[in-house]
């Protein structure tokens, strides 16, 4: 019996361990000018991801490009053995990742971070993502779902053309969306959007811009709602040795990569 | 295959050793292969009393490298010797101490402290650290500073005594000259050089404390060609850091005369780099046909 629990242990090590590992590019989806999606099929089982977790993608050996860059993890299709990235291009390295092709191989350190806590099955929810935030957001929803919780979520962008795809998401819950120029949905910023003043959400989990992520924590703090944020610091290593993507909180310096990305507003000192 | 190496008695037994500040307290490291299988670790920076570093941003990509101002973020000595001390313990390598202070006498009680733990075989004293505003650095680039925070220590550590070198002086042999007379066992460089990144889109510094550390294989001819110059100056071993990604370059460092080499960014970039390191090294030796790594220490300074 003994030796039982100890397999069993060892076998949940195995699936929760950081791995550094080469995966072959399945699909290099392009939604718009700023955004694209990588479909990366494991070479092993795929890990048992956990919602709000990255990965840190080697870019290439150019001189530019020096560094990883930290991804979320967008979605996961354990069937097929494959999950996805959702890319903006934002400089040197994500462009040249935009330009990868159904084949290429991809270098990967994952899975990383912590992930969203889980609410109740009958908990009103609500995932506010602001362009690429919205990116961690799919797989949350999908999570939640297969945990009995429908969410509302609420996705905000600059204008129509750069909106991302988000079919996947409805799929998943209720699905509100602003546009700063009004080209779609409401008009204005996503913390504006009449929900916020019409529903009474429990809990709310919010990732995009620093400036959305801390006024979504002023209208959950003045509401007493539990609230959750995905930071994106800039980062070296992602498993904790370098100590650069520091976040200050009430618990002093943490680190981003490993004890983030997801913090509860009430230990950040914003 | 004889890959070890020695300062004094104490033994390693390969000279791939992993470089402060890049690998965690080695836990980190745990998920991507046997941190027992390096010839050494040397751990986090540590002080006295708890530091909580200097503000974000912290970081910033350069071209082949990176710039951080970390400044010496840790949980202090009474922590290290409760938790960290006690995780190390696992491990079949040597592990080494990197002690900074911002006084002589902050060195001099680490080092007291450091030397009752058992397990712990050497020291290597930072004087070279370019991320805070008291010590630090400021050790490491005035020769009377360094000679006297050097033997000062050596008056109250009994084990080995590495002192790791600034490069941001006129002369690192100058350096290296006096803290080998004033006992120290061994010497490492280098630690990072002084650098700055300005953000052109937001029109401000890249660094909350606009100046801080290069790393990464940008450094490497610079580290490589002061690890020459100082090994063909002292007799104690010289322990190279600078850069090195790769078995080759590595190489390169043994070749111009360390005794050892020390792993650092690379880490950040693959986990796995140090002990890829290692496998390269062996096998760089079995190609070559040596039986020693001894054979090849110094190898250029030899046959010119």
């Amino acid at each position: 019996m003994k030796s039982y629990i100890t397999a069993i242990f060892a076998i949940n090590a195995l699936v929760m361990a950081k791995r550094i590992e080469d995966l072959k590019v399945i699909e290099n989806k392009r939604l718009n000018n700023d955004f694209f999606i990588l479909e990366l099929l494991g070479n092993t089982k795929i890990p048992d991801f956990k919602p709000g977790q990255f990965a840190q993608v080697r870019v290439d050996d150019s001189a530019g490009t020096f560094l990883r860059r930290p991804i979320s993890i967008h979605d996961v299709d354990y069937e097929n053995n494959t999950f996805k990235l959702l890319i903006q291009i934002a400089g040197k390295g994500t462009k040249t990742l935009s330009k990868l092709v159904t084949g290429d191989i991809l270098n990967l350190v994952y899975p990383l971070g912590n992930s969203f806590s889980l609410p109740g099955e009958k908990e009103k929810v609500l995932l506010a993502g602001g362009g690429c935030g919205i990116a961690p957001l799919l797989f949350l929803a999908k999570y939640l779902k297969s945990h009995g919780n429908t969410p509302d979520i609420l996705l905000g962008f600059r204008n129509k053309e750069r909106i991302i795809e988000f079919e996947e998401y409805i799929k998943t819950g209720s699905v509100f969306v602003t546009t700063e120029d009004g080209s779609m949905g409401e008009k204005g910023y996503l913390t504006s959007h009449s929900i916020l003043s019409s529903q009474k959400y429990k809990r709310i989990y919010c990732c995009g811009p620093e400036s959305m992520m801390k006024s979504i924590s002023k209208y959950c703090q003045s509401r007493n709602i539990l609230c959750e944020v995905s930071l994106e610091n800039l980062m070296a290593c992602g498993i904790g040795a370098c100590l650069c993507c520091v976040v200050d909180t009430v618990k002093g310096n943490l680190c981003t990569c490993i004890d983030g990305p997801v913090f509860n507003i009430n230990d950040l000192k914003w | 295959m004889n890959l070890g190496f020695s300062i004094g008695d104490l033994y390693f037994k390969n000279p791939v050793l992993t470089a402060s500040g890049t690998f965690g307290n080695g836990s980190e490291y745990d998920d991507f292969f046997d941190v027992s299988r390096l010839g050494g670790i040397v751990l986090k920076g540590t002080t006295l009393e708890p530091r909580e570093g200097n503000h974000y941003p912290r970081m910033a990509e350069t071209p082949s490298g990176m710039l951080n101002s970390v400044g010496l973020q840790n949980k202090g000595i009474d922590y290290f010797e409760k938790t960290i001390y006690q995780h190390i313990l696992k491990y079949d390598t040597n592990a080494i101490v990197n002690i900074n202070g911002s006084t002589i006498e902050d060195y001099i009680a680490l080092a007291e402290r450091i030397n009752k733990l058992e397990k712990i075989h050497a020291i290597e004293l930072n004087i070279s650290c370019p991320n805070v505003k008291m010590g630090g650095m400021a050790f490491g680039t005035n020769l009377s500073s360094a000679r006297e925070v050097t033997r000062e220590v050596r008056s109250v550590y009994s084990k080995k005594l590495i002192v790791k070198l600034s490069p941001n002086v006129t002369n690192i042999v100058d350096f290296a000259r006096v803290i080998e007379e004033e006992g120290a066992d061994s010497v490492s460089l280098i630690n990072t050089l002084l650098g700055m990144a300005v953000d052109v889109v937001n029109m401000e510094p890249s660094l909350s404390t606009i100046t801080g550390g290069l790393s990464g294989p940008a450094v490497k001819p610079v580290a490589l060609r002061m690890v020459w110059q100082v090994a063909n100056a002292v007799k104690i071993p010289v322990i190279g850091i600078g850069g090195i990604s790769s078995a080759s370059d590595a190489l390169e460092f043994l070749l111009a005369g360390a005794s050892a080499i020390q792993v650092g960014t690379a880490s950040f970039i693959d986990p796995q780099a140090s002990v890829k390191v290692l496998e390269g090294i062996e096998s760089y030796l079995l190609k070559k046909g040596f039986s020693d790594i001894k054979e090849i220490v110094g190898y250029i300074n030899r046959t010119h």
